[in-house]
């Protein structure tokens, strides 16, 4: 997986104290309202408080009662182990976020009063709708948008990029984030949350126990694993009565035992866990989703949507090629162009002084006279002090301009000029005061990687379509190059929207990333909907997630961190079911080891004695729950294959696994265990 | 050699009866309709209803149920009253009220499971009306409301016209139901009929013949040898996965099974419906590769089933060990019929949940007790006829969840999501079966005034075991050795028997309604595909390990607690 986490602070390494904390909060988590949000794990707390029971009455009567405290021991760690991995993964999610929120934690605000004046106030006491003025150097108080004026901010507090942006009022632009600072000029920010209402702060209580709702499919696991926790209770529960009328009796304990290590505890106790680590994965990738539902989904996108500017292009238009014509030599093209752009403060302006030097062009001046781009001329260039004149500018601008200087346009112009517009580019014609030189083609520049990316969700069952105001012959050329599936030319907001419902009519799922006012209906109506943070308030409303970095690629990321929590969940419950099947042969032979000795032929991992085999099953079946915590919060390793790659890959490391390890775990606890009960 | 004759005889018959079902249950015009579509108007005019009225998954779901209160009501009237009403030559009595209701609801539910003796028993009215009746229609709903499901994991019939929230189509009950029977049914047990026939089986109104025995140390001075209309009942009983025979020891008995070849017959006849259903599937939904995998996954466990049955009843009888050299076990089998066929007829009739027999379950070894018991307790097998495949499909289902969890979607099957709703109400069919069978054994063996059985021991908890599975099946076999005509049998298995059908019908009804519904994703390289080898690994370990969890301790309890006893002994 590509995370592009910042690593400029401890986020997700857990200190002592984290630690310490995530202890104490599976002992407190024991309390039967939170445990019964767990119909599993609150089956084992009922088993372990009746073995409990046991002991002591054993205990008081003087009878041994050795064996049932070693259970009620095992239960109960089995629960805490539970326990933990959710604290664990808690812990690690609050972390992540009151790392990102800490910044802001004793700011104070410049509120504006309604006749302009200003008082400063803490800024916890900012409401939804409040200005507040914000100046160079001071923090921004609250998440918001700018009203008024233009700034440059640093946001690195949260999104750990250093490099600062602009944020305008009245542009896509305007959105700000609490805790970042201003660099530059002074703006006025009206707060758009409540304290404790912010992405932050919600994301925050998504991670938390109590306010954690589960996902639909979550839910709907849990609905499965509580049948199956039913149909083993039946099994378990009629089991004293069917043995009692073939003269075997079996003890409560080993019921017990045989009960919790046959009801699915392994998913059953990281299943919160597994949840609240797809959430971290987002954070910790500096996307903050507005439910969890939204992270699960991303797992089932079909189709992305995808802005082709800073998305699939740099977006900036750069030189790619210089085109000679009427004889000119090329050397005589890259100069005329270099020394047109060299006072050129605009990227395609750089990119042509780049490319000329790449080329070898040495040409150099002092002095002369830069003459800047305008709409009404559509053209820019330079008069040099020795008087010659160059310009570069759009076809029809340069051949109106050598008309009335009546310089001769070779005949050769417009095929050069319509073969650059129809591979993608731009074409910019270059002359001076004597002839037309030739063609600089600007052409957007493909990402480097994208390429390979869209084919690793190709291979997942993705599909990606590119959209753009672009004409259909340059888009058509920049989709080619860019390998996506489809691509929507000279689209308005109002298209992309269309299309999402189109999509969704057709059962396909539909993510976009958007940022501005008017993509919020698109955002709101896309499956998956991803607002940049640089962008407007409305954007950042109509999403269901929003990334900090304002990084348009990262919908990819987001994508797999939907799909890897659903294959965790997946892989855990197989491995959980088949790990049974060991544990019955364990277990079975030992209930009846007294009252039935053939059943003996069934004890094929030879466990020493009956206790033995009790004891070492449940042990693995408390143990085998830490041993996944990492394998939880970490999430399944995913690769881009097709489903049905994926699903025998899966199969076999967590189905045939899960039949085979217990087997081997078990007889080695066994023969750990042995001379302890001996002795 | 004749285990494969039986299987491929099967398979090659059940190829072109499956075309021919999804052309009928297409509806397609066929040049038949001069012979059954003036019948079929009739039948619509009497039932009062519009055979081209679509219906969703409820009212489907309701005219199921009202069809099956009514047929409820009727047979168990006639069964209690047979001795005022005629057709009675042998002036049998009325039945108890309580082996009425179970009697009813066995052959209601198509298990066919008795706690009485049939010639003895009831009536030729009874067995001509309310018996046949139910054992030819029975089966026919089991195959509308798979057909109904089909419809709807596909969206309905209207799925191409519907749009979003609209009620989806799943086609008409009562014209399933009546082009099903007349159609198919009907005229393939008019074959077998008449091949039984040819072969010995009685067809006769005639009241039973007096005889006198040869061997007079039999101490009769005169037996009654009762026949009546039996060929035509032993056809539907046969095709109709019903299994309730004429006569008491059911096709053991020369007259039900007079020769080898009416044997082989009778045996192509178990699997030969829920065979074709399998390949009416996939024609019916353009899914060749559907039928094929459903038949790789029940033809494995198949293969598995049988192969434990015959080894096991090639093996001696434990009881017979000092007495006799090693030779297979006889115990409790008809000889002209032999321990190969008699074990290839359990183990199928158990996979089909057909419920005839040819030998004593009883008797047989204890591996192959637990082939019937484990077939059973899967049924899905081949299973009865539209009730396998639906079998099949909540496992595939089940499968598709958690393997659709492993590929990093939300689950779907054929496009369609599996969500919340579906997986409860699959949770809630999976959780009844251990519920039911674990809670009534346990009990029945814990009240030994009620439990009847005729061994101690590991046999005597299968006794009670087989019982309710069969039950619960809808397979109808007995153990036998059990004293079931009782009020506590005949009252626990009316409602194992009532457990056992309608909710394993209803239940997936309700999901293909709630899945048709819904939006269809476009497959893709990301899309779960139910249709490959690797899923078919995938549903036989599922299958395998539901079984396994739940019953496993049941099982070492009964036939495998026996079985290692009696290894453990010699």
């Amino acid at each position: 997986m590509n995370t592009q986490a910042s690593t400029h602070s401890p986020r997700g390494t857990m200190n002592r104290n984290a630690i310490r904390e995530s202890l104490l909060d599976s002992v407190r988590k024991l309390t039967p309202r939170s445990a019964a949000r767990n119909p599993v794990m609150f089956t084992v707390l009922v088993g372990t408080i009746i073995c409990a029971g046991y002991t002591v009455h054993g205990a008081f009567t003087h009878q041994p009662f050795g064996f049932a405290l070693a259970v009620t021991l095992i239960l109960l760690l089995t629960v805490l182990f539970a326990n933990f991995a959710e604290a664990v993964a808690e812990a690690r999610g609050r972390g992540q976020a009151m790392s990102l929120r800490s910044t802001r934690a004793e700011l104070s605000a410049r509120r504006l009063r309604a006749d302009g004046s200003e008082e400063v106030v803490p800024a916890t006491m900012l409401r939804k709708g409040d200005r507040v003025r914000v100046s160079v150097g001071e923090a921004i108080p609250a998440d918001g948008e700018v009203v008024v004026g233009v700034a440059s901010i640093n946001e690195a507090a949260v999104t750990g990029e250093s490099a600062p942006v602009l944020r305008e009022a009245g542009t896509d632009r305007s959105g700000v984030i609490g805790g970042t600072m201003v660099l530059s000029d002074s703006i006025v920010v009206e707060v758009s949350t409540d304290p404790g209402d912010s992405f932050l702060d919600r994301m925050i209580a998504l991670v938390e126990g109590a306010s954690r709702q589960k996902t639909p499919n979550e839910l709907a696991l849990t609905v499965l694993l509580a049948a199956l926790t039913i149909v083993f209770l039946a099994v378990v529960v009629t089991l004293p009565g069917q043995a009692a009328f073939v003269n075997a009796k079996a003890d409560v304990i080993v019921l017990i035992a045989l009960l919790v290590c046959l009801i699915p505890t392994t998913i059953g106790g990281l299943l919160p866990a597994i949840g609240i680590a797809g959430m971290n994965r987002a954070l910790k990738a500096n996307i903050i989703a507005k439910s969890g539902k939204a992270v699960e989904v991303a797992g089932d996108i079909d189709v992305l949507l995808l802005d082709k500017t800073g998305t699939i292009t740099h977006g900036d238009r750069r030189a790619t090629d210089f085109v000679v014509v009427g004889g000119v030599r090329d050397i005589e093209l890259r100069d005329a162009a270099l020394l047109a752009s060299l006072a050129d403060p605009t990227p395609e302006g750089k990119s042509i002084v780049h490319l000329a030097r790449e080329r070898g062009s040495i040409a150099d001046v002092v002095g002369g006279e830069f003459v800047p781009f305008s709409a009404q001329t559509r053209m820019s260039g330079v008069d040099l002090p020795d008087g010659r004149v160059i310009r570069k500018g759009a076809s029809d601008a340069m051949r109106a301009w050598a008309g009335e200087r009546a310089i001769a346009v070779p005949p050769e112009l417009t095929g050069a000029v319509e073969r650059i517009a129809r591979a993608g580019g731009t074409p910019l014609v270059v002359a001076d005061d004597r002839r037309v030189l030739g063609v600089v083609a600007l052409s957007d520049v493909v990402k480097h990687g994208v390429r390979d990316r869209f084919a690793q969700l190709r291979a997942m069952g993705v599909r990606t379509v590119m959209i753009t105001g672009d004409n259909p012959l340059t888009a058509a050329a920049i989709a080619a190059e860019a390998g996506v599936d489809d691509f929507m030319a000279e689209a308005r907001p109002e298209d992309k929207l269309q299309r999402i419902r189109d999509e969704q009519i057709g059962g396909r799922m539909v993510a976009m990333v958007g940022d501005g006012t008017n993509d919020a209906p698109a955002l709101a109506q896309a499956d998956i909907g991803l607002a940049m943070n640089s962008g407007t308030q409305a954007a950042k409303e109509a999403g269901n997630m929003v990334d900090l970095d304002s990084d348009p690629t990262k919908l990819l990321q987001v994508v797999e961190i939907g799909k890897q929590l659903l294959i965790t969940r997946g892989a855990l419950t197989t491995f959980s079911l088949a790990n049974d099947v060991a544990k019955y042969f364990a277990i079975i032979p030992a209930v009846f080891a007294a009252s039935i000795p053939a059943l003996g032929r069934l004890n094929v991992m030879h466990l020493t004695s009956p206790t033995s085999a009790v004891l070492s099953a449940l042990i693995f079946n408390a143990l085998i729950i830490p041993a996944l915590i990492p394998l939880a919060l970490r999430g399944v390793r995913i690769r881009p294959m097709s489903a049905e790659a994926l699903l025998r890959r899966n199969l076999l490391i967590y189905g045939l696994g899960g039949v085979i390890l217990p087997f081997v775990a078990i007889k080695i606890i066994d023969l750990l265990l042995t001379p302890l009960l001996g002795a | 050699m004749v285990i494969v004759i039986a299987f491929a005889l099967a398979v090659l018959l059940a190829w072109p009866v499956g075309r021919y079902m999804a052309h009928v249950m297409r509806g397609d015009r066929s040049r038949l309709d001069v012979v059954f579509a003036p019948v079929e108007r009739l039948i619509y005019k009497m039932l009062r209803v519009n055979p081209a009225q679509g219906m969703d998954w409820r009212a489907y779901a309701a005219a199921f149920v009202v069809s099956n209160v009514m047929l409820a009501i009727v047979t168990t009237l006639i069964f209690m009253f047979q001795d005022l009403l005629p057709l009675n030559p042998d002036h049998i009595p009325g039945m108890s009220w309580d082996l009425s209701l179970h009697t009813m609801m066995s052959f209601l539910t198509n298990t066919n499971q008795q706690h009485y003796s049939g010639q003895a028993q009831l009536s030729y009215l009874s067995q001509m009306t309310a018996i046949v009746t139910l054992q030819v229609v029975t089966p026919v709903m089991g195959l509308a409301v798979l057909v109904a499901v089909l419809r709807g994991i596909f969206g309905g019939r209207n799925a191409k016209t519907a749009v979003e929230g609209q009620t989806r189509d799943l086609g008409n009950y009562w014209t399933d139901v009546t082009r099903a029977t007349l159609r198919v049914v009907l005229p393939l047990c008019f074959v077998l009929s008449l091949l039984l026939t040819w072969q010995g089986v009685p067809s006769t109104f005639h009241g039973g013949w007096h005889a006198t025995p040869v061997d007079a140390s039999a101490g009769m001075a005169e037996q009654v040898i009762p026949v009546g209309p039996v060929s035509p009942m032993v056809a539907i009983k046969q095709l109709g996965t019903n299994g309730g025979g004429w006569y008491g020891p059911n096709s053991a008995t020369p007259l039900e099974n007079p020769t080898p070849l009416s044997n082989l017959m009778e045996l192509v006849a178990i699997p030969l419906l829920p065979m074709a259903c399998i390949f009416m599937a996939g024609a019916f939904i353009g899914r060749r590769r559907f039928t094929l995998l459903a038949f790789a996954v029940m033809g494995t466990l198949a293969v598995a089933l049988t192969s434990l049955a015959v080894w096991s009843e090639q093996q001696p009888n434990a009881a017979a060990h000092a007495l006799i050299a090693d030779a297979p076990n006889m115990e409790g089998k008809e000889v002209r019929i032999g321990p190969i066929d008699s074990a290839l007829w359990a183990t199928l009739t158990t996979q089909v949940n057909n419920g005839s027999v040819a030998a004593m379950h009883d008797s047989l070894n204890p591996g192959a007790g637990l082939a019937t018991m484990a077939a059973m307790l899967m049924n899905m097998v081949w299973g009865g006829i539209g009730c396998g495949l639906l079998g099949y499909l909540v496992y595939l289902w089940i499968t598709a969840f958690v393997c659709g969890l492993m590929t990093g979607r939300t689950p779907e099957v054929f496009g369609r999501k599996l969500e919340t709703k579906e997986i409860r109400l699959l949770s809630a069919l999976m959780v009844l079966q251990p519920v039911v069978l674990l809670g009534l054994t346990a009990i029945t063996l814990g009240i030994p005034a009620i439990t009847a059985n005729s061994n101690p021991g590991f046999h005597g908890l299968s006794q009670v075991f087989y019982e309710f599975t069969s039950a619960y099946a809808n397979n109808g076999s007995g153990f036998e050795g059990l004293g079931d005509n009782t009020k506590w049998w005949n009252l626990s298995c009316f409602f194992v028997l009532a457990l056992g059908r309608y909710p394993a019908m209803l239940i997936p009804l309700a999901v293909a309604g709630s899945l048709a519904a819904k939006r269809v994703a476009p497959e893709s390289n990301g899309t779960l595909r139910v249709e490959t080898p690797t899923f078919g690994f995938a549903m036989l370990a599922v299958i395998v390990l539901f079984a396994l969890l739940s019953f496993l301790p049941v099982l070492v309890l009964g036939p495998i607690g026996e079985w290692l006893s009696l290894a453990a002994t010699h």
